[in-house]
């Protein structure tokens, strides 16, 4: 690989944005350096389920035809080439949810982020790798293979969205989107070393995501640093109508808040996050970085976050039901996979079903049916339903003394291939200080605050108040300005050596 | 909590899978340990709490009922596994 090219791709998403815009690089050459990466690394790490070429190439013409028109002036990221999760409908480009059961499901719309990522000048360049149905933490759950870890291919990338992790932390995407329902944005950010925002729930819309949990389930940004994934975030928020769950209240001009500045700000950390289960490398690295925002001038005090304890208990309750219910719609009827045995109406259902989805999420859907069967409605969801409130109000005292709240995004650094998924319990606990924001509806991000002995990425959660956004993006980019990020060595899959 | 086969059969059913005779076992004991898990909710006392399915005070949210899409039949049908006469096509439900 030249030289040129590799400096290119590892630019920052609106450093690319700005050459394009000052006519130093167009935008078709921006989208072949990116694609001829991708050419020679995506078999090392298979971050993609489908890369659109030609697309691409043809979008490169349009959006610089704009360019040149004078269109797309306040767009920072016209004409940079993005990457996004799988479970997000593009009109006319194959949606599959990393599932047998969607393999060649084309949606016949796009997702809102999609019409609000186009017209804000994107470049899509492929569709990302996940655990299918956004069910799991590793990826390993795709029915497309597993994605590797761009610091160790013999690691996993997090998940469920790993291959937006990884292509963005390979270099394979200038960013990417994700979607969020227990920690699949801020996970797998941590595990590979990059930025990931989980906003407020109804800040982005849900429109043409295909849902896993809806009371649970955001869109957002994944970016090689902090500024990037806010201009990400930037285009894709916003009110609309489609999405009922939509709130229009607030501002979006999160820009605004990257400002170094953490005087005065209030920053709670959980007695409970620091106990059994962290990784004594994480935990040390976590408590740098508060120290580093404590020189900058922010209060730093531990408290005891309440009914946290019971959190991935609740979530696991909440997300299966839902689960159950929001999938029963595939039945090999409408579209994707249709099983070629069946003796009427009822095997189709059956067995398309069982032939389609994958063991996870097959088992997810039954914990959901059993947790909403009679008998065991109230014991089960019901009670998951009150935690969730008690949870919520935990986080809503907290946020009487604190501006944000401080933690690790998960309890160790990522783990390596083929590890996780025999004990579905432990896998599940590893969400732990993920899950709770979710449950609550609040905005978090995770972004690099370390390496750990073996060379892997650490990372920090900062998680704010409803709409707080901002307050987490200033802790999070006074950071980023004091520690940096560590690149990871990355690979080309034709020689095996890096480059 | 005890989860048998036939749990695991009724289960099943309820999500319209089938499980074969060599998974029920791993299933149910699958099931058991996430279930047990999932009830050390109940050492948290939650007497008198509102049940929360939905963090945000949004209500529900009306607009008006006109139609905004176009007719989009032909393309939709292209994803269906089978279709006939301008509808998904089933096997024969009614004798």
């Amino acid at each position: 690989m030249s030289q040129n090219l590799k400096d290119l791709t590892s630019l920052s998403a609106l450093t690319l944005g700005k050459m394009i815009k000052e006519k130093e690089i167009s935008v078709k050459e921006a989208v072949s350096a990116q694609l001829d990466v991708i050419r020679q690394r995506d078999s090392a790490y298979h971050s993609y389920i489908t890369i659109l070429e030609e697309e691409a190439i043809a979008r490169a013409a349009a959006v610089q035809k704009q360019l040149d028109a004078g269109e797309l002036m306040d767009s920072p990221l016209a004409g940079v080439p993005m990457a996004v999760k799988d479970n997000i409908c593009t009109r006319d480009i194959k949606t599959t949810c990393a599932s047998k059961i969607l393999y060649n499901f084309i949606p016949t719309y796009d997702a809102t982020v999609i019409e609000r990522l186009k017209k804000s000048g994107a470049v899509i360049i492929g569709k990302t790798n996940m655990d299918e149905f956004a069910m799991g933490s590793t990826t390993e759950t795709s029915y497309f293979g597993d994605t590797k870890n761009p610091w160790n291919t013999a690691h996993v990338p997090g998940g469920s969205s790993g291959g937006s992790a990884a292509a963005v932390s390979a270099e394979e995407a200038f960013y990417a989107l994700g979607s969020d329902t227990g920690g699949s944005i801020r996970q797998p950010a941590s595990y590979c070393g990059v930025t990931g925002i989980k906003p407020t729930y109804g800040t982005v819309s849900r429109y043409g995501l295909i849902a896993y949990a809806s009371s649970l389930d955001q869109i957002g940004p994944l970016g090689r640093n902090v500024s990037d994934c806010v201009a990400a975030l930037e285009v894709i928020s916003g009110h609309d109508a489609k999405d009922s769950t939509s709130v229009n209240t607030q501002s979006y001009s999160y820009l605004q808040a990257l400002t170094e500045d953490v005087k005065g700000m209030r920053i709670g950390i959980p007695k409970g996050y620091f106990e059994a289960g962290l990784d004594a490398e994480v935990k040390e690295s976590i408590l740098n970085a508060a120290q580093v925002l404590k020189s900058k001038g922010a209060t730093v005090e531990e408290f005891d976050l309440d009914a946290v304890d019971f959190a991935v208990s609740s979530y696991y309750v909440i997300a299966c039901a839902e689960a159950s219910s929001n999938l029963s719609r595939f039945d090999g009827v409408k579209y994707g996979y249709r099983t070629p045995h069946f003796d009427g109406l009822q095997d189709v259902y059956k067995n398309s079903r069982s032939e389609g989805f994958g063991n996870e999420v097959k088992h997810r859907m039954m914990i959901g049916a059993f947790v909403l069967s009679s008998g065991y409605y109230d014991a089960f969801y019901n009670k998951a339903l009150k935690v969730r409130a008690l949870i919520n109000q935990g986080f809503q005292k907290a946020f009487e003394k604190y501006d944000i709240i401080l933690g690790p995004t998960a309890p160790q650094t990522a783990p390596g291939l083929g590890e996780s998924l025999s004990d579905p319990l432990k896998m599940y606990l590893s969400d732990i200080y993920t899950v709770s924001v979710n449950l609550s509806g609040l905005p978090a991000i995770s972004l690099p605050c370390g390496v750990d002995k073996k060379g892997l990425p650490i990372g920090i959660q900062f998680i704010g108040k409803h709409f707080g956004e901002k307050d987490i993006i200033r802790a999070a980019y006074s950071l980023e300005q004091s520690i940096g990020y560590a690149r990871p060595s990355l690979q080309s899959s034709a020689t095996g050596k890096e480059v | 909590m005890k989860i048998t086969e036939e749990t695991v059969q009724y289960v099943a059913a309820l999500a319209k899978l089938t499980v074969s005779e060599e998974e029920k076992q791993k299933v149910a004991k699958d099931l058991e340990n996430i279930l047990d898990y999932i009830a050390t909710m109940d050492q948290l006392n939650t007497e008198g709490v509102e049940p929360m399915s939905h963090v945000l005070p949004v209500k529900n949210v009306f607009r008006e009922d006109v139609v905004t899409n176009q007719d989009d039949r032909v393309e939709l049908l292209k994803n269906a596994p089978k279709s006939k006469d301008g509808s998904f096509a089933v096997p024969k439900t009614v004798e």
